[in-house]
């Protein structure tokens, strides 16, 4: 038996395991070590699936033994599995860190037992969405990540959170009502929501429709992607959630947007009709979002530009629609989420530890906890894309494509791309000189927590240990550590992991695996000259 | 494939309807818009199951032209237990929103207006150009007119002449200038933290 068939269990678990901590919700310690518990199972699970689809061979689920066109079915194929080992392994690693911070606050009653359930439905649709070959299977996923993704952004209930969560939430019912129209019109066209089936379908209908129908499956992905003139609703609304919930939203759930993306821009409406468009978008993503990032003071504001911006890379890989874009895309996917949330958790630490997140605040953090200044300066280095590191590997592979294909405004994205390299090093510098560098003193408002630490230190070791234990647990420093490693592994390993970024492109641009693993060998499948045009 | 014109023309108003009141400022009108949305949704994939037909599977005697198309009315099912939800979340976030700040309209965000606010002037990147050192002065004004330029070559008495005492005061666990301290008390400076969580509306 084929271990893809197991697939749906990287859904079924996760659910299991907030059916499971729901009834635990009095029993924190239980639901801690169910939550770990599953959550390293499934990420066991999803590495299995990313072993055997490692060289090739995609594989469909069907679910309930429907035939494929009528059932649901999961596609495991080379992109999925790594979106889900990637994402599984960031999730288990903000658990833990959430965790820790639970234990280390001791608040071990509700509503914060809530925590363990809801992060676990989410996990379940992260993972539906990526496993999901089906249209509305995918706006189910999307549902369902998002549903817990309102009830984590407003835990707890304070003002900012609410007002914080009230946007969230319009934002993403407006943007998944425009998902669901989109469906309903690719199904009225088509008269199927399989995705394999559209492929062959969509490509039937005449070019005014399927314009219609890309444009507005693009703009309901762009809006959860946070694409440029769709990203404003971003940075409004992720600083104000806790520390770990920033962290897995701005390494999660953008990049659900963006799968989505590639999926319809390569399996669904293959060809080149809309690259301009998706370019300039990219190239104002990038640009809009880090001079955003210049202007705030608040670390937590600042990485959610960062993201946005960073976004943009990703599109411009899209958007070219050459095996080596894509490649470098897939490739920048996978980098991005695990640094951008290692860069969320280290803030969290840097809060905790200087008692504020706003870079007016902070002051010699450097001194106080070298540890911290270590976890914040190479992701931060990586963010910017400095050369040993994965997000420079990355950019280098985007920056190649863009001269490969050397249409004047591929040369404008490349400029792009480098300024806004060099701007994200401005932005991270500029945290790491005020928050890190400088002397507590020197902070135009420091906090009092700084200053005072010295003092504290020189009392007594008694002292220093209290503080250590408190400010910074173990367990959280400890998962920021490690997911801290997985980016540079993602660094050391670029070679094999850029030839799996590779295969999946092709594979992706080829279509043909995808629609036969799907609907079964021999189906003819359409303009598959039109759809590797470029490689 | 026949559409039934009556639908079509309620889902019409239906999203109009939805989307004037999602563009409102009261969270409970928005609430009404989006349920509005989501049920012209509803009426849009019913619409695109085509012509109103018989149950399917229900006799193995009708011919298959006959039947509805089922999967619209699957959809249908799924996209309003989501909706059901998406409003029950939403109706207790409004009502969090009543206790907390008393009205029903969606809050500033005070971190926006605060960099909105901003001056253009940094301290530590506009402070006042110190005297210059090299061998060759240029002449520099201060804020108040007079020549700064190289004070520290021109020697001290002059220094001292020229000089008022300066009041200083503690503020933020350093000491500063009376004036800058009054200055930073002002609307908009940067002096003005983040309130605490919780704290604001």
């Amino acid at each position: 038996m084929n271990i893809a068939s197991f697939a749906p269990l990287a859904v079924v678990l996760p659910i299991l395991g907030a059916a499971l901590t729901f009834l635990l919700i009095r029993h924190s310690r239980a639901q801690r070590a169910v939550s770990i518990g599953l959550l390293s199972l499934t990420l066991a699970l999803e590495c299995l699936l990313l072993a055997s689809a490692w060289n090739g061979g995609t594989a469909a689920v069907t679910i309930g033994g429907w035939i494929p066109p009528f059932g649901i079915v999961m596609v495991v194929d080379q992109f999925s599995s790594l979106m889900l080992v990637v994402s599984s392994a960031v999730s288990l690693a903000v658990l833990v860190y959430a965790t820790g911070q639970g234990m280390a606050d001791g608040d071990e009653d509700a509503p914060v037992s809530i925590f363990h359930p809801t992060y676990l439905i989410l996990v379940a649709g992260v993972s539906n969405a990526f496993l999901s070959g089906d249209l509305f299977n995918l706006y189910v996923g999307f549902e369902i990540l998002l549903t817990a993704s309102y009830v984590l952004m407003t835990l707890g209930g304070t003002g900012p959170r609410i007002r914080a969560g009230v946007t969230y939430l319009v934002v993403s019912v407006v943007s998944s009502v425009l998902f669901l129209i989109a469906i309903a019109m690719v199904y009225g066209a088509t008269g199927t929501v399989n995705m394999a089936d559209l492929a062959i379908k969509l490509g039937e209908l005449d070019q005014g429709t399927k314009t219609l129908l890309h444009v507005m499956l693009l703009v309901a992905f762009g809006i959860k992607a946070a694409v440029f003139p769709l990203s404003f609703w971003l940075p409004d609304s992720y600083p104000t959630a806790p520390a770990p919930v920033t962290a897995v939203f701005a390494g999660l759930l953008t990049k659900v947007g963006v799968y989505a993306m590639v999926r319809t821009e390569t399996l669904l409406f293959p060809g080149d009709t809309l690259n301009t468009p998706l370019m300039v978008a990219a190239l104002l993503t990038m640009l809009v979002g880090i001079l955003g990032a210049l202007a705030q003071s608040d670390i937590k504001r600042l990485l959610s530009f960062t993201l946005v911006s960073h976004i943009g890379y990703m599109v411009f890989g899209l958007a070219m629609s050459s095996a080596v874009g894509l490649a470098a895309a897939v490739f920048y996917v996978a980098h991005h989420i695990t640094i951008q949330t290692s860069l969320f958790l280290v803030t969290g630490l840097i809060e905790r530890r200087g008692g504020s997140s706003s870079v007016d605040r902070l002051g010699g953090l450097a001194k106080l906890s070298p540890m911290l200044a270590l976890l914040f300066f190479i992701p931060g280095m990586n963010l910017a894309g400095i050369p040993p590191f994965s997000g420079f590997l990355g950019k280098v592979g985007l920056l190649q494509a863009g001269v490969q294909l050397g249409t004047p405004l591929a040369y404008a994205l490349v400029i792009g791309g480098v300024v806004t390299s060099l701007l994200t090093l401005l932005a991270i510098a500029r945290v790491w000189n005020r928050a890190f560098w400088r002397r507590p003193t020197d902070a135009e408002h420091p906090d009092p927590v700084l200053l005072a630490t010295p003092a504290g230190r020189i009392s007594g070791p008694g002292a220093k240990v209290n503080n250590t234990v408190t400010l910074l647990p173990r367990t959280m420093v400890g998962s920021t550590a490690g997911l801290v490693v997985l980016g540079v592994a993602l660094s050391v390993f670029a070679g094999p992991l850029f030839g799996l970024s590779d295969r999946a492109a092709r594979d992706m641009l080829d279509r043909t695996p995808y629609i036969q693993a799907v609907l079964g060998e021999g189906t003819a499948v359409p303009g598959t000259t039109a759809a590797g045009g470029g490689r | 494939m026949s559409v039934n014109l009556t639908l079509l023309i309620v889902m019409g108003a239906l999203y109009a309807c939805g989307i004037y009141l999602i563009l409102e400022r009261s969270l409970t009108r928005v609430l009404l818009g989006l349920m509005l949305l989501a049920n012209a949704t509803n009426l849009l994939i019913l619409a695109t199951g085509g012509y109103a037909g018989l149950a399917p599977l229900f006799s193995k005697d009708t011919p298959a032209r006959d039947y509805n198309d089922p999967l619209p009315q699957a959809l249908i099912l799924t996209s309003i237990v989501i909706s059901f939800a998406v409003t029950a979340f939403m109706l207790g976030i409004i009502y969090r929103t009543w206790v907390l700040a008393r009205q029903d309209d969606i809050q500033d965000d005070l971190e926006d207006r605060r960099v909105a606010a901003t001056p253009s002037f940094d301290a530590e990147d506009d402070a006042e150009v110190p005297a210059e050192t090299s061998e060759f002065p240029l002449t520099m004004l201060g804020s108040d007119g007079r020549d700064v330029s190289d004070r520290r070559a021109s020697g001290a008495a002059a220094d001292q002449a020229v000089d008022r005492p300066v009041a200083t005061l503690v503020a933020g666990g350093r000491e500063m200038p009376a004036e800058h301290a009054a200055a930073e008390e002002k609307p908009g400076s940067l002096n003005v933290g983040p309130s605490p969580e919780g704290g604001g509306k």
